[in-house]
């Protein structure tokens, strides 16, 4: 099954990179961009058909690899989840 | 590896990251780099390589462990030294001498042969040394002595703190004082054709204590 993670930086985490991107739509005339956050999306392809099952695995890679919870948070999406 | 053989005229032990076992040793030292291409986060690949499972169990041992630069992003990656290190507040990879300040600690190798308030100069060299904790956080690595060393003003060009690292810091202890991250960079102020010596003297002061 395909599973798409998201990952994020938390709320009052300094993002420069968003700060930049930001400041750069904002030169455009694109003044009405107030704030930019910048993430990652991780697609896996996994032989599992469990979707609870999964979610918990795919979860556990979050917490041991996919994401360092100090500064980021996660969410899982499952798209053939019934 | 040059440094640490200069300093004692024995040659360290190399270990690759594949390996499963670490001989006793008195001080591992992980170095800095780009390990994994720094792909995912900083330090987040190499921080689970197979050798890092025996890392652990050295430091579980009371063993010491010091990080520099990639070694301090991998070290917080395998939260054996609070924090994360994330992009320069300018967003430049930044690579000069910084002034460092020695703060008081927790009982620690890494400073006791050191003068508190004692100043180094000691280059950086890295894009991602932006310290960052929780406020709570960093409160308790203040009352609790895990801060060594904070950025300071000195002589060195540019802004005291390289990177916007949170409260200036630029080097942290574990909770026993046994583990050291640090981003500047000490093997490489070694001679005054370096531009200095004070990262000798830093590494020659942790090495008596560890040794005696």
């Amino acid at each position: 099954m395909q599973v798409i993670v998201n990952i994020s930086l938390k709320e009052g985490v300094l993002d420069p990179q968003g700060r930049a991107i930001s400041h750069s739509l904002n030169d455009l005339g694109f003044n009405e961009v107030i704030n930019v956050k910048v993430g990652k999306q991780i697609l896996l392809e996994i032989d599992e058909n469990d979707p609870a099952r999964l979610r918990q695995r795919v979860a556990r890679m979050c917490e041991t690899l996919l994401s360092n919870t100090v500064i980021e948070d996660y969410w899982i999406e499952i798209p053939d989840e019934q | 590896m040059v440094a640490i053989e200069q300093l004692t005229s024995r040659r360290p032990a190399l270990v690759w990251h594949k390996e499963a076992t670490l001989e006793a040793a008195d001080l591992v030292i992980i170095p800095g780099g780009f390990s994994f291409g720094d792909y995912l986060r900083c330090g987040a690949l190499a921080g689970r390589s197979p050798i890092m499972n025996a890392l652990l169990d050295h430091a579980a041992r009371g063993g010491a462990v010091l990080g520099i630069c990639n070694g301090f992003q991998i070290l917080t990656e395998m939260a054996m030294v609070p924090g994360v290190l994330i992009r320069n507040a300018g967003l430049k990879f930044t690579c000069r001498n910084v002034d460092l300040q020695v703060c008081e600690t927790v009982a620690s190798p890494f400073s006791s042969g050191l003068a508190i308030q004692k100043k180094l100069r000691i280059p950086v060299a890295h894009n991602e040394g932006n310290y960052f904790a929780e406020p709570n956080e960093l409160e308790k690595l203040n009352s609790e002595g895990q801060i060594i060393f904070r950025y300071v003003n000195g002589d060195s060009f540019g802004l005291p703190n390289p990177n916007g690292a949170a409260d200036n810091i630029a080097g942290v202890l574990s909770k026993n004082g046994r583990v050291l991250g640090m981003m500047p960079h000490p093997e490489r102020a070694m001679l005054n054709l370096h531009g200095g010596t004070d990262g000798a003297h830093f590494l020659l002061k942790s090495l008596e204590a560890l040794l005696s």
